[in-house]
């Protein structure tokens, strides 16, 4: 099994050892070009920090305020404005997709007003939500609600559509109420497509949050970035990137931890 | 028709909350009427520097040029690392550090290098599409029956052929999925990119409406979006139709 783990439809197997070599040539390589042209002086420092620069930058925007924050601070307003949103999002759309999938008449309410707003990219909210509710807190979690929100509906609505109706008349059958059905039968039925609905949710959802701080506010990674642009401080903007990845890519291992352990929990998705 | 009846009285509720009864401050809901003129307006005399044609057309290029460059270069990239388990070692370490930084958080070291013109915006769209382009092809391979890939070398099929006749038509449904998912993303990020900063397009449309305090405007930009990222999703629904027609027949 592991031999064919390496085994690519070319037909080459991979070892392992060369498997390890070729992603550390990988790695270098991409460090390493970017040293390079960075060292070499082929582009101004002030467009493309070498990487010891951007590490010297980090190191410093943890101590030093910059656009009036030390870096954690930056960090904190974006992850608890990415949780308001996101909390937001899922409370109000798997709810309503749950819904939607157990009552057509929901259904048929709802879906047409939700295809017709489908295609809005979040952003393109930015100005309505700045006059809505300002560009303080208001303003921003509504971005990063319209940019989660559709996953969760759409995830729940499919996962209450894929519950076997058999399942739900076996339980009333057996004298179930609808709030033990509700909670026995369909919520874990459901439950596999709305976890990776939510995964999905959390990716656009943070996506959105980094948009509406590049627009709308006075503080977190975002702002931090359209600041560091604002003084051509390349650096800056870089040290930003890399924390928008890290929190990002935290996020979803936390998701697939949570899948993981529904899948164990309640057997296969 | 329950579908026909809620987008009716959805309009209608829009039109006694803000027209009818007057419950909503015009400045925070425009009442149709005012939408209407702000269509009007654009169309003819034109906002924002330009007609509502023009902004649109300009968008649309932008996102056509960086969703086709994307392609034109991720996807060959992603049936090589897909074909070659090489290949994927080598290249994958450089997804694995770029992959979770959203192509929105390129916009301002877009802005740095290439100023506000259109070579930024085309460079993040590229970035948008680029990921899951390469991603799916690259999963669309790995997805390929290795037991139709082994029949064809079986029968005497050249490395060409078996990439021309089995990897890369058994790829496409999966390499579609991801196109369509980066094209929606694309539009995300164009009108992102185009609030930052701008000369012209759907985005400087909006920018400037919300800078006028201009609701009216601030919805015709949106559903200009709308329209061309549906309009655009349209089009690519219809080409993967003509592209993957033999699925029909299996």
């Amino acid at each position: 099994m592991a031999n064919r783990n390496f085994l690519g439809p070319s037909g080459v197997v991979l070892g392992k050892g060369e498997f390890w070599a070729l992603t550390l040539a990988g790695f270098s390589l991409f460090f390493g070009t970017w040293a390079l042209v960075a060292w070499a002086g082929w582009l101004p420092a002030n467009l493309l920090p070498s990487p010891l620069a951007v590490w010297d930058t980090l190191v410093r925007l943890w101590q030093q305020p910059f656009a009036g924050h030390v870096y954690a601070d930056h960090l904190l307003a974006s992850i608890q404005r990415f949780l308001m949103g996101w909390a937001l999002a899922v409370g109000i759309g798997i709810p309503l997709g749950l819904l939607m999938g157990w009552y057509r008449i929901l259904d048929e309410i709802v879906t047409p007003l939700f295809d017709s707003i489908r295609f809005v990219a979040p952003l393109a909210w930015v100005p309505l939500a700045a006059l809505w509710f300002g560009t303080g807190i208001g303003g921003p979690l509504l971005i990063i609600f319209v940019g989660s929100f559709a996953p969760c509906v759409i995830s729940a609505y499919r996962g209450a559509r894929l519950v076997e109706p058999r399942l739900v008349e076996a339980a009333q059958t057996m004298g179930a109420s609808g709030r033990q059905v509700m909670q026995h039968v369909l919520v874990p039925g459901a439950m596999p497509s709305i976890i990776s609905g939510l995964r999905v949710s959390a990716g656009l959802g943070w996506q959105s949050l980094v948009g509406s701080e590049l627009i709308v506010v006075g503080a977190g990674l975002g702002y931090l970035m359209v600041q560091g642009q604002g003084n051509l401080a390349t650096n800056i903007v870089i040290a930003g990137m890399i924390g928008i990845g890290i929190v990002g890519f935290a996020i979803d291992v936390v998701l697939r931890g949570i899948e993981a352990w529904f899948k164990r929990r309640w057997g296969q998705a | 028709m329950v579908g026909v009846a809620t987008v009716a009285s959805a309009l209608a509720l829009w039109w006694l909350a803000t027209s009818g009864l007057r419950l909503l401050n015009p400045l925070r809901l425009p009442a149709p009427h005012e939408v209407w003129t702000a269509l009007r307006q654009i169309m003819g005399s034109g906002y924002a520097g330009a007609t509502l044609w023009e902004h649109a057309l300009h968008s649309l290029g932008l996102v056509a040029r960086g969703f086709l460059v994307a392609v034109v270069t991720g996807v060959p990239l992603g049936l090589l690392m897909g074909w070659s388990r090489r290949a994927e070692a080598l290249i994958n370490p450089i997804f694995l550090l770029l992959r979770p930084i959203p192509a929105l958080a390129w916009i301002p070291l877009a802005i740095v290098w290439f100023g506000l013109g259109d070579t930024g915006k085309v460079f993040v769209i590229w970035l948008t599409a680029f990921v899951p382009s390469v991603i799916n092809s690259f999963t669309g391979v790995r997805n390929v029956d290795t037991v139709l890939i082994a029949a064809a070398r079986t029968q005497g099929a050249s490395t060409a052929q078996v990439l021309r006749h089995v990897v890369i038509p058994g790829s496409m449904p999966m390499i579609f999925t991801g196109l369509r998912l980066s094209l929606q993303a694309s539009w995300t990020t164009l009108v992102a990119a185009e609030l930052v900063g701008a000369f012209f397009g759907l985005g400087r449309v909006l920018n400037i409406a919300g800078q006028d305090i201009f609701p009216g405007m601030i919805l015709v930009g949106m559903a200009a979006v709308a329209i061309c990222g549906a309009g655009s999703t349209w089009l690519l629904g219809r080409l993967e139709r003509r592209v993957l027609n033999w699925r029909a027949a299996v």
